[in-house]
């Protein structure tokens, strides 16, 4: 099938830490602003099948030994609601196996509504109005 | 919309659309004043006065915090409030109709009587957690089923309510703690399984609880992780106890359920026992056959949290091994070890194992139609 671009929110809709649940052609997907930056992930956990995207956004905790423990990375990771399989915001890649488990991600973009208007771009669900930025993901 | 409910339509790799037995759904009370409607007025007035006094310093939070709140999955959380698997309309969308679930075999967990020590208390809470069930759960939804719970260390009054609810086929099983005050086998519990054979349903053991002793044999774990682990071979331990007391000897028709302990231990563990009977049997005359030959008679387990190792394929060696009539499915829902029946198996299964082990060797267990 075709790659094509839908604009699924606006910028300010989705705070920095925030996300949003949407539907592109028929897949669920989670936008997501890791501070004001924008990625897309697929809600369906690659280990066994949860909707990823209602989990938890968090940090990476890190041990050199026991109670010695280290927060890093805030807002960055996603943990499953499940079993707890965190995964990597940015990249989709599973922090307990990363050589094989990566959660599906698109590619998401800022486009102004101004260039919008002018098309190609898959937009029924959205009204854009052309003095605001939008979030658009290519799948 | 914030609330995680698969459409059925996204629902492809389940098994094609064959129904499900799930044998173990935890359901919880929507506040923990829900029991007093159950409890008469003597033991209202105890529960509002002085509470529980179970095995733990602590009466109302747990000994290992979990990593999830309320045990759950992160989206199990009803949208109307209360904990997770407190509404049931929410539980049927959520997960039975969503999985296609034939028959669910509750597990009530927290006030069951199990781990009262105060024994009278014990035997009312296991009466009123068996009247709630039906209540709130069985007799609304025709797909669930329930367990009659009992206080393993009343054994009278275990007895008891065994023989109260025998003739109510809506509960296919009987359920106490693993962890019981001494090791299974022991002779103190033997009035129970008499009743439990007499009831002709399957003893239903669930790990977890609060026994008042350390789950490993070598004292208190540090951490969630390990105490979470150590469920495993604390059932090791019950197994070995009901074994070499001679418990099938005496209850030749004694069926247990072993639910999520895993299974991939009971080869190694029956090779083992096996090897010390050839040595030490004299000790044990009762034990007249290998300790194998007892485990493969009368234990089943339930899958989840199923066993993962890294060749999926070693999988079917271990269930080779331990029977494919022997392993009934289940989710532990809404726990957030949840198994999801879709992904749950991580090796192929034939058309036939898929419909033993998701339905069929449940519905035998049971006597389910």
């Amino acid at each position: 099938m075709a790659t094509t671009r839908h604009v699924v929110a606006k910028v300010g809709e989705i705070p920095i830490g925030g996300k949003k649940l949407t539907s592109v052609k028929g897949r669920d997907i989670g936008v997501f602003n890791v501070h004001g930056e924008f990625f897309a992930l697929l809600n369906k956990c690659p280990h066994a099948g949860a909707s990823l995207c209602h989990g938890r956004i968090v940090g990476l905790a890190e041990a050199s030994e026991p109670g010695q423990y280290r927060l890093s990375r805030k807002g960055e990771m996603l943990r499953c609601p499940w079993h707890g399989w965190e995964f990597d915001i940015r990249t989709g890649q599973s922090w307990c196996d990363p050589d094989s488990v990566w959660v599906r991600r698109f590619e998401v973009t800022v486009q102004p509504g101004e260039q919008l208007a002018k098309g190609p771009y898959v937009a029924e669900t959205f009204p854009v109005s052309i003095e605001d930025d939008y979030l658009v993901v290519e799948l | 919309m914030n609330v995680a409910v698969r459409e059925s339509k996204t629902d492809k790799a389940t098994p094609a659309r064959l129904g499900i037995v799930d044998c173990d759904i935890h359901p919880s009370m929507k506040t923990k004043n829900e029991i007093t409607k159950y409890l008469s007025e003597r033991w209202r007035k105890h529960y509002d006065t002085y509470g529980g006094h179970l095995k733990q310093a602590y009466t109302g939070s747990m000994a290992y915090p979990r990593m999830a709140p309320d045990t759950a999955r992160g989206d199990a959380w009803p949208p109307n409030g209360g904990p997770p698997g407190s509404d049931l309309d929410f539980m049927r969308k959520q997960h039975l109709d969503a999985n296609n679930i034939e028959y669910g075999v509750l597990h009530p967990l927290r006030i069951g009587g199990y781990d009262e020590r105060n024994m009278e208390f014990s035997q009312a809470l296991s009466t009123a957690i068996n009247d709630w069930q039906i209540d709130a759960w069985v007799g609304p939804e025709p797909r669930l089923r329930g367990s009659i719970y009992v206080p393993q260390d009343y054994p009278e009054a275990a007895v008891k309510e065994i023989g109260r609810r025998a003739s109510d086929p809506r509960f296919v099983q009987v359920s106490c703690a693993p962890q019981s005050e001494a090791p299974l086998g022991n002779r103190r519990y033997w009035p129970m399984f008499e009743a439990i054979c007499a009831a002709n349903r399957p003893l239903a053991l669930h790990i977890g609880g609060i026994p008042g002793h350390p789950p490993t044999g070598t004292g208190w774990p540090s951490y969630y992780f390990e105490h979470h682990f150590s469920n495993v071979p604390s059932v090791l331990s019950v197994v070995t106890s009901m074994v070499l007391e001679g418990v099938f000897e005496q209850f030749p028709t004694l069926r247990v359920l072993l639910v999520e302990t895993g299974f991939a231990w009971a080869p190694p563990l029956c090779w083992r026992l096996d090897q010390h009977w050839e040595r030490m049997r004299d000790e044990v005359p009762h034990v007249k056959r290998k300790p194998s030959e007892y485990v493969r008679e009368h234990f089943w387990y339930s899958s989840q949290p199923m066993d993962e190792p890294e060749h999926p394929e070693h999988l079917r060696d271990v269930i080779d091994w331990i029977g494919w009539d022997r392993v009934v499915f289940s989710t532990d829902y809404p726990h957030w070890d949840f198994d999801d029946p879709a992904f749950a198996f991580k090796c192929k299964l034939t058309r036939e194992e898929r419909e033993k082990v998701f339905s069929t060797n449940a519905k035998a267990l049971f006597g389910l139609p």
